[in-house]
């Protein structure tokens, strides 16, 4: 008898396929709910619980008095300052990062793997340490300082002020945007730029219509890498910025560990990650594919 | 008459490589002009010199007259259709087709009007709001065509056009952009490494190679009067019989044979004998008398190839092996191998070569 692909057979060939598929990916999927999905679901349920006078959290008597909190001056104040610096820190960096990309991504392969590796070497050494290295340089006496005095704009105090926090973003979160942009940039096809400019563009006309629509995926990608981490950051504001710019990530730790005050900290937590979902879904739903 | 393209003395470098070695060119107004040889040759790289994509090292390169040698391309009245067609792929077909005209300040609803009219010249009407990947091979090269011709520019360049397309689709649009040029009378300069596709096309053809123009010249004198070896090889199929001139109407084959050949060559010249298979005629050994003005060689048939409405013989003669070529007959009439036979050819069937 000849063995022959029927119906059946074919069916069952498919469900194999499918479980073999579920078992290679078991792993990973368990990781992800123990330690993501599972502590993500407490920090859910501890937003909607309530402080205790001790500094603790009673789980019953839920409420929506942590997310009402989130109307307060002071974390409404707090939360458009991280916005606007975050929104700064994004701009500043496509502005840095779109040439840089367009230009490694029209070089040969020698110079452009060498550039590359140059954008990956901060990588190398710890975010911590690279950021007190920012406190050294912008000091009152410090390198930078000492430049500007030279030159005669007098000393600057960049240190502790939201001007440090935002250069201390960019430099960290610089790389995060070169990636994508580079990669959007690198798969246009050179040839529609020549034909831009065979059908009357100028250099100009050219990026406004051709290079610019076409990088889109990357500049999206790129700027939900930058926008994202530098909503939430808090190392870097931490270490630059001083007491007066508290940022949302500081304010959490600080409803954390300082005002004890758990559910004020997770419901903060929670609406930035929504947001930081929302930006996501957003860059998705445009047919990026460059993250 | 000016010229359309006039180029003088152009040569480009690319570094240490020369791309394109000290050309002169001129390409009439109204003239389907192929610029035809192997990838490499440097017909792509003058195209673009035309265009404004490179810019000549050395020399002149005139547009109606005017020197264009370093002036970008949108600046140049000339548009090109490029290889794999370059379409912008975020735009739907009207844009496409109206983005020259847009780029040209023309107000959008002129531009979108001529546009159309574009596309329909293009038989593409129905087809404005696609985007180019939902277009087949075929439709997106009639949008690379309508997006260039919609700016009536002076010359279109053409970039291997037809490259991507299959054998029978290729063979219709040689048809259609012949018509279509022979309608606009505009010149059109089309790059090609298809040496049938610029013999059917073409007004006049240029044949480059490592950088060198070799021959200019309509298609029919490229064929039977080739300037060189390379040319008459590369130009369909040809037989190069080596020999040396002996005087001005003789030449001494490699087997000592004297066969009639008139050349200005001066006498000792190595020289070849291009003989096209098909101009080479098959008989039984013995048959042709020398007397009929005809010069004959004699040989063994090697072997045939079928070809369908042809045959190919191989006949091995005492020093090489040629290529003769007949229109089919019934199996029991063909020369079968191990045949002698003679081949021969008229002096006007044969041309000498250096």
């Amino acid at each position: 008898m000849t063995a022959l692909a029927t119906p059946e057979f074919e069916a069952a060939n498919e469900k194999q396929k499918r479980r073999r598929g579920l078992l290679l990916a078991l792993p990973s999927y368990l990781y992800l709910i123990v330690f993501f999905a599972f502590p993500l679901l407490i920090v859910v349920l501890y937003s909607f619980a309530t402080r205790n006078r001790f500094g603790g959290t009673d789980l019953s008597g839920w409420n929506l008095d942590s997310y009402a909190r989130l109307g307060e001056p002071i974390v409404r104040t707090i939360l458009f300052r991280s916005l606007g610096l975050a929104i700064l820190t994004t701009l500043i960096c496509l502005l840095l990062a779109y040439p840089f990309a367009y230009f490694l991504a029209t070089r040969g392969s020698t110079i452009r793997n060498v550039m590359l590796v140059f954008v990956m070497i901060p990588f190398w050494s710890n975010f911590l340490v690279r950021n007190y290295a920012w406190r050294v340089l912008l000091g009152n006496d410090g390198p930078f300082s000492q430049l500007t005095e030279f030159l005669g704009f007098g000393e600057t105090r960049v240190l502790f002020t939201p001007t440090a926090v935002v250069i201390g973003l960019v430099y960290g979160f610089l790389p995060f945007m070169i990636l994508p942009l580079y990669a959007a940039i690198e798969r246009i096809d050179g040839r529609v730029l020549e034909a831009s400019r065979d059908l009357y563009a100028n250099g100009w006309q050219t990026f406004r219509h051709v290079l610019w629509p076409l990088s889109r995926s990357g500049v999206i990608a790129g700027s939900i890498l930058v926008f994202v981490p530098s909503l939430g950051a808090y190392v870097t504001p931490e270490i630059l910025g001083g007491a007066k710019t508290t940022l949302l990530g500081s304010y959490i730790v600080s409803q954390f560990l300082e005002a004890r005050n758990w559910p004020a900290g997770a419901a903060v937590s929670f609406v930035l990650m929504t947001v930081m979902l929302g930006a996501t879904l957003v860059y998705f739903r445009s047919g990026g594919r460059n993250l | 008459m000016t010229a359309a393209v006039e180029i003088s003395d152009v040569t480009k470098r690319f570094g240490d490589v020369v791309a394109v070695d000290n050309i002169d060119l001129t390409i009439a107004d109204g003239e389907f002009f192929a610029m035809l040889g192997p990838s490499g040759c440097g017909k792509t790289t003058t195209l673009r010199m035309i265009a404004g994509l490179d810019f000549p090292t050395e020399g002149s390169l005139k547009i109606f007259g005017d020197e264009v040698g370093t002036l970008p391309p949108n600046k140049r009245p000339v548009n090109t259709v490029f290889q794999n067609y370059a379409l912008f792929p975020h735009m739907s077909v009207l844009d496409n087709v109206s983005f020259g005209l847009r780029m040209q300040k023309v107000d959008k609803a002129t531009a979108a009007a001529r546009a159309k009219e574009s596309i329909e010249l293009v038989q593409l009407g129905g087809y404005e709001k696609r985007r180019p990947n939902q277009l087949s091979g075929g439709q997106q090269q009639r949008v690379a065509l309508a997006r260039a011709l919609v700016n009536e520019p002076k010359v279109l360049l053409l970039d291997e056009p037809l490259g991507a397309l299959d054998l029978k689709l290729r063979q219709e649009m040689q048809g259609e952009l012949k018509s279509l040029q022979r309608d606009l009378g505009v010149s059109f300069v089309f790059v090609t490494h298809d040496q049938e596709e610029a013999l059917t096309m073409s007004d006049r053809i240029a044949v480059m190679n490592e950088g060198k123009l070799l021959q200019v010249g309509s298609p029919e004198e490229i064929y039977e009067r080739p300037a060189n070896r390379f040319v008459a090889d590369f130009i369909g199929q040809t037989n190069l019989i080596e020999g040396t001139v002996a005087d001005e109407t003789t030449i001494v084959l490699t087997n000592g044979a004297r066969v009639a050949a008139p050349s200005d060559h001066a006498a000792g010249t190595a020289v070849a004998l291009s003989l096209r298979p098909e101009r080479a005629t098959l008989t039984p050994a013995g048959a042709v008398e020398a007397a009929d003005g005809r010069t004959s060689v004699d040989g063994v048939i090697a072997g045939v190839t079928y070809l369908g409405n042809a045959l190919v013989y191989d006949v091995a003669l005492d020093w090489m092996t040629i290529e003769v070529r007949e229109e089919n007959r019934p199996a029991g009439d063909r020369p079968s191998p191990g045949d002698r036979v003679a081949v021969s050819w008229t002096t006007s069937d044969a041309s000498v070569v250096v």
